[in-house]
């Protein structure tokens, strides 16, 4: 288990550096691709069955198909990007070498909540018992969510929609 | 019923995602193109929920992974918008380099 931890654990870090290195936009959606397929590789992990499938659907289906939608729209697969100057180059490597260091201090500092970790054998994660906490005890936000991917459809409608200006 | 969290410990979890934060930020930071750093956002956020994830693991409830859940319609709605707000740009400066965004610079 411990090693396909760190397997998995590599290749989400490695494709997501991959992402953001590769001068091709098509090749970073595909090593996007591959991140959210190890990240759902985790979920498998932890055993929570519903998030693993919402996540494929949507993180790899919908939003993926999206965006090499919206590339392919813009005529970006070319490796033509002019990088930025050095020195913000350098400044963004700076500052994520110090966000990470602080962050990383500060978790290794921290002490945990739970000592000795214990398994209730509750079943706290199948679908049937998600299913039953996410419409008992958040129905409302389930409803409010509906309508904010309504709206949220309706906005990218009329912002994609070509203006015809009289002029 | 044996749990991943006895053999890995929570505290890999919570390095792993927060490297993956990083990265993100790195990215947001690094590349001109907006794309990518759209797809950067999108990894801070599946960092954020993999912790999520992790201590909903941990404490044995199900609310961590129906906040997962939420926070997983969010990205897709913010994803749409985003998308059509970048198709507008384009079709405006013939381009998505963010750097020929400084019209709203006062």
């Amino acid at each position: 288990m411990l090693t396909l931890f760190y397997i998995l654990s590599a290749i989400t870090l490695g494709t997501a550096f991959l992402t953001i290195l590769s001068k091709n936009p098509i090749h970073s959606a595909i090593y996007l691709v591959l991140c959210f397929f190890s990240i759902a590789g985790h979920y498998l992990m932890f055993n929570a069955q519903f998030l693993f499938i919402v996540h494929i659907i949507v993180y790899s289906g919908a939003i993926m198909i999206l965006m090499l939608f919206t590339i392919m729209l813009m005529n970006l697969n070319k490796a033509d990007e002019k990088n930025k100057p050095i020195l913000s180059r350098v400044a963004a490597a700076v500052s994520f070498c110090l966000v990470a260091l602080i962050l990383l201090a500060t978790f290794i500092k921290s002490q945990p909540v739970i000592n000795e970790y214990k398994v209730s054998g509750q079943d706290y994660q199948s679908i049937k018992v998600l299913g039953q906490v996410l419409l008992n005890n958040y129905m409302v936000p389930f409803e409010f969510a509906s309508v904010l991917l309504l709206v949220s459809m309706i906005g990218a409608v009329l912002l994609s929609k070509k203006e015809h200006i009289n002029n | 019923m044996e749990n991943i969290l006895q053999q890995v410990g929570i505290d890999n979890y919570i390095y792993l995602s927060t490297l993956l934060f990083c990265v993100g930020i790195f990215g947001v930071l690094y590349r001109r193109n907006a794309i990518v750093m759209f797809m950067s956002i999108e990894i801070m956020l599946n960092a954020v929920n993999l912790l999520l994830v992790a201590f909903s693991t941990y404490h044995q409830d199900a609310a961590g992974q129906v906040f997962v859940f939420f926070s997983m319609a969010v990205a897709a709605a913010e994803v749409a918008v985003g998308l059509a707000i970048l198709v507008a740009v384009y079709r405006n400066h013939n381009g998505i380099d963010i750097d020929n965004l400084k019209k709203l610079k006062g």
